[in-house]
């Protein structure tokens, strides 16, 4: 332990503690993990040099570097832990061992060397389900509570922790490497993890509810995972315009939902309620991605979503960039829901009737049959084309598919707008 | 860690594999001298079709023998690898080579080890 490392005062010790938890729980894990390869037993001596922190740090002084005060105190405690369980001293060897060759170097297949990292990419893996990925990630990365995981995700506490226990005997009885993969598997496992990392930001900013508070933490987590992954992997233009994406779409939060909870559309969204800092940061991530002339969906949706915070009312968005923009999406992600979006974009740029040929192609070809949005996004065009009858029709379709309280109100709203021709 | 590579697929596929025959014949060939080279194949049989299954239990004493699979399901299956991988990424490039991942389906298996 370094006890003998230079100390400094600081105000209040246990902010202190609070700031490490913060900043380095996900590393600490992930070090013991490596070590000693046993998910378990790296959270519990996690926890147990936090708490060993809160004692000691306001006696002795904070250390200079927190994080390895932490993984020196967490490691010793998992080599105790190892020494009384009796496993054997072969593997207390081995925990010493890797922990000294570690320390020197952590090196990996791909030339990246973090150990977060490698968490990300195992709590990630494909082999695991994506509910459980998502709850790994937040509970080992992020160092939320399962009980904080189970409110997120509105389960009982009982279930969260069920999954979470089955995601790391999986890992351990099926062999899940804890490592960044090789660069031949690096870019699908990439694409894993920012859909991972997307999901998680998209559930916390997904419409409304009782648990806004809540879900809303799940945006931050989200965001400041992004970050790492920045950090973490600075040559992957992606991870750059998943965060950007991120930050464009959190910036207008505050806009989305008026005083009742109800939806506000973009057109109708008071624009002085959108979070400067935010969109400025979104954007200079976005420019940072740009140099690397590698697109991907992240940063061509982060584009899009740039166009957007950067028109200064609805009527000067420039939708010719945004249906260019979603032309380039709908190449590399030919799905439904992108091809809907690129008829809305098209609809403000060459006209409703434009847009609607296209929602009606998918239609015809029965995508999306229980989407909601499509449906409304119907009604919508078909208002503005004039066709009352149809539109309030296709409202109403979309109002039974409407999944949550807000969308539902909302959709009402625009039916009673469709027949009163408002 | 050793894993069973378990073959799963449709009867039909398994009757009348897609390009025939002689192709899957070859295309086993092909993967279990690259697996044996690799040094991880360590055994591996293809089974009999599903009607040539019999199921058997034992209730209360008695052995109860059921003509057929123990689960009637559309995919059956057809044979099995039983390698020795690094870890499961290894074992899912392996499985992903088999010829029948291409019809059918691999489940991956750890072997409890005792």
């Amino acid at each position: 332990m370094p006890r003998t490392a230079g100390r400094h005062e600081v105000a209040d010790p246990r902010a202190a503690v609070a700031d490490a938890f913060r900043a380095d729980w996900g590393a600490v894990v992930a070090y013991l993990i490596r070590v000693t390869g046993d998910w378990d037993l790296a959270e519990e001596c996690a926890q147990d040099a936090f708490a060993k922190a809160l004692e000691r740090w306001p006696r002795d002084g904070v250390p200079r570097t927190p994080a390895a005060w932490l993984k020196t105190t967490a490691r010793n405690r998992a080599v105790d832990r190892i020494r009384r369980s009796k496993v054997g001293e072969a593997k207390v060897q081995e925990v010493a061992v890797t922990a000294h060759s570690a320390e020197v170097s952590d090196e990996n297949d791909s030339g990246i060397s973090d150990d977060r990292l490698r968490l990300m990419f195992t709590c990630c893996h494909p082999a695991l389900a994506v509910d459980a990925q998502v709850a790994l990630t937040l509970r080992t990365l992020a160092g939320l509570t399962t009980t904080e995981i189970a409110r997120a995700f509105l389960v009982p506490d009982e279930t969260m922790a069920k999954r979470l226990v089955r995601a790391k005997h999986k890992i351990r009885d099926a062999g899940i490497p804890f490592r960044v993969p090789p660069a031949h598997q690096l870019p699908d496992r990439t694409t894993a993890v920012l859909a991972v990392l997307f999901g998680l930001f998209n559930e916390g900013y997904s419409a409304s509810g009782g648990a806004e508070l809540v879900r809303e933490s799940l945006s931050t987590e989200a965001i400041r995972l992004a970050r790492l992954l920045v950090e973490l992997m600075p040559d992957e233009p992606e991870a750059r315009g998943l965060l950007a994406l991120m930050l464009l779409h959190d910036a207008r939060r505050e806009a989305r939902l008026d005083d009742d909870s109800q939806l506000v559309t973009l057109e109708e969204q008071n624009r002085t309620l959108w979070d400067d800092e935010r969109i400025t940061e979104g954007l200079s991530v976005l420019d940072s991605a740009l140099p690397f002339h590698r697109p991907g969906p992240y940063q061509v949706q982060a584009a899009i979503s740039s166009c957007h915070v950067t028109a200064p009312t609805f009527a000067d968005t420039d939708w010719s960039e945004i249906a260019a923009l979603y032309d380039a999406l709908a190449s590399m992600v030919p799905t439904p829901v992108v091809r809907l979006n690129r008829a809305v974009a098209i609809s403000h740029r060459d006209g409703a009737a434009a847009g609607l040929r296209l929602v009606d192609e998918l239609v015809a070809a029965g995508e999306l049959p229980a989407y909601h949005l499509l449906h409304a996004t119907r009604g919508e065009l078909l208002r503005r084309i004039g066709a009352v009858d149809e539109s309030a029709g296709a409202y109403r379709v979309a109002l039974d598919l409407a999944p949550t309280d807000a969308e539902r109100l909302f959709l009402q709203k625009k039916l009673v707008e469709a027949i009163f021709l408002l | 860690m050793r894993y069973a590579l378990l073959i799963c697929a449709e009867e039909s596929f398994l009757s009348d594999p897609p390009g025939g025959d002689d192709a899957r014949m070859k295309g086993y060939l092909a993967f279990q001298e690259e697996m044996a080279a690799r040094g991880v194949l360590l055994g591996g049989e293809r089974l009999q079709p599903m009607a040539t299954a019999t199921t058997v239990r034992v209730r209360h004493d008695d052995v109860v023998i059921a003509d057929g699979p123990f689960a009637e399901t559309k995919e059956q299956m057809a044979g099995f690898y039983l390698v020795d991988c690094k870890d499961l990424d290894e074992a899912i490039e392996v499985a992903a080579k088999i010829p029948a991942a291409l019809y059918g389906s691999i489940e991956v298996r750890p072997i409890w080890e005792m």
